[in-house]
């Protein structure tokens, strides 16, 4: 079963992007042969959606779980809704929380571990002005 | 009040804008609304609808009220065929197919239609979700209509566009705009003859003025600034006025008087003595320069 693994870089050697919708890539990737493909995140510079968009993005590759530092209600909610696992405070690089997944060592959950827009890493609040959306 | 100067089919839309909050839009509009009704028809508009607040100023005796509402898709689970049409026109995210599931995020969603439109299987109805609600009412002599964007919500456009179609013909309407230069702010100020901003002569004043004056000036407004406290700070604001030919409409001086009236929920206008002739003259001189870099509109042309 292939997994995603949002990443820093399009390689086994990047590190984690602790944010899901606004990682820089997706490693689609079989934590057993070690096989993978980079997925660049079309949502990286996105303004609003992020979240869901990044689900249909790693659904759409057929994974059966996706691993990532934090993740948002809405995307929670969509890989939930399609039966994908969620394996949240992944660290380090891709290849050692792969490590750490396949050891048991990662932590499935089952609701969002940050609010909605944490993934814009300006602290992670509802500022008033910066998430109005035309 | 309706004078000579007020004809039935001219109309004057002021907004007031400003990139850094907190420079005192809401003194301005209330105040200029409050001098100006000695004169004209003039109607009051709060489209800062994430935290209206020229009421507690005003004190308006409401009227009426709607509800203003958004279409969001509703998918028929039984219809879907899960072809994924829908996602894939959603520039929001709003609707997701992923596998064998389809999932509708109300609070994603713009209510453009899009997926109603496109789904092959006509899967997709659209129910009105409740955003927001525009009230209106009368404060004396002004008439008074502002914008609540429900807790919660994040999308503020429409309910600053359903505000503004209470801009009647004729008279004078002064649109009280949210801070910042993002999708909020354009929505208020777009469509209006003349735009003020309110500043302050502090970096943070002139950083933001500066975003301000991109912003109206992408959107083709005439613009002039009111310096609020302008005997604070330093000269940087006068003197990038100076080099981008912005008028300096007005200075409003720091003055514990002015502070202290706010902070009862008073209004200059009403409560310290000169002020009301200060607005008034400040007020003619926005609506001259209004009524100057008017282009035609097509209610203009068409008249006989």
């Amino acid at each position: 079963m292939k997994v995603a693994v949002s990443s820093q870089g399009p390689d086994l050697e990047s590190p984690v992007d602790p944010r899901f919708g606004r990682c820089a890539y997706f490693i689609i990737v079989d934590p057993e042969t070690r096989e993978y493909e980079a997925v660049a995140n079309p949502g990286v510079q996105a303004a609003h959606g992020v979240g869901t968009q990044a689900a249909q993005v790693v659904g759409s590759r057929g994974v059966g779980a996706v691993i990532t530092g934090n993740i948002g209600p809405n995307p929670m909610r969509a890989l939930s809704a399609a039966g994908i696992e969620v394996y949240a405070g992944a660290g380090g690089t891709v290849a050692q929380a792969l490590d750490a997944y396949v050891s048991g060592n990662l932590t499935k959950v089952s609701s969002p571990t940050v609010a909605t827009h944490s993934g814009l890493g300006r602290g992670g609040g509802g500022g008033r002005r910066r998430f109005s959306t035309s | 009040m309706t004078t000579m100067t007020d004809r039935a089919d001219r109309r004057v839309i002021i907004s007031v804008a400003s990139g850094k909050g907190g420079t005192g839009k809401t003194t301005l509009a209330v105040n200029l609304a409050l001098a100006l009704s000695a004169f004209h028809d003039v109607r009051l508009i709060d489209a800062d609808v994430e935290e209206p607040n020229a009421h507690i100023f005003l004190r308006p005796d409401l009227e009426g009220s709607r509800t203003v509402e958004l279409p969001v898709p509703e998918v028929d689970k039984d219809r879907c065929r899960f072809c994924g049409r829908c996602a894939e026109v959603c520039a929001y995210g709003a609707v997701t197919v992923i596998a064998d599931s389809v999932l509708v995020f109300p609070e994603l969603c713009h209510g453009c239609g899009g997926c109603t439109l496109l789904c092959p299987e006509k899967a997709v109805t659209e129910r009105p979700r409740a955003i927001g609600v525009v009230e209106w009412g009368r404060a004396g002599e002004v008439a008074f209509v502002h914008g609540r964007l429900n807790p919660g919500e994040a999308l503020v456009p429409p309910v600053t566009r359903a505000v503004k179609e209470f801009i009647r013909p004729g008279g004078v309407t002064i649109i009280d705009a949210p801070p910042g230069t993002a999708c909020p702010a354009v929505a208020a100020v777009s469509g209006s003859d003349y735009c003020v901003l309110v500043t302050e002569p502090t970096p943070f004043g002139l950083n933001d003025l500066a975003l301000a004056v991109e912003m109206v000036r992408k959107l083709g407004l005439p613009a002039g600034v009111v310096i609020n406290r302008f005997d604070l700070g330093d000269r940087r604001v006068e003197d990038y006025c100076a080099r981008q030919r912005l008028p300096v409409l007005g200075r409003i001086p720091f003055d514990r008087k002015l502070a202290e009236a706010y902070a009862r929920g008073r209004t200059a206008v009403d409560d310290l003595p000169g002020w009301r002739d200060r607005f008034s003259a400040l007020g003619r001189e926005i609506l001259e320069r209004a009524s100057n870099g008017r282009r035609p509109r097509i209610s203009d042309v068409s008249d006989p």
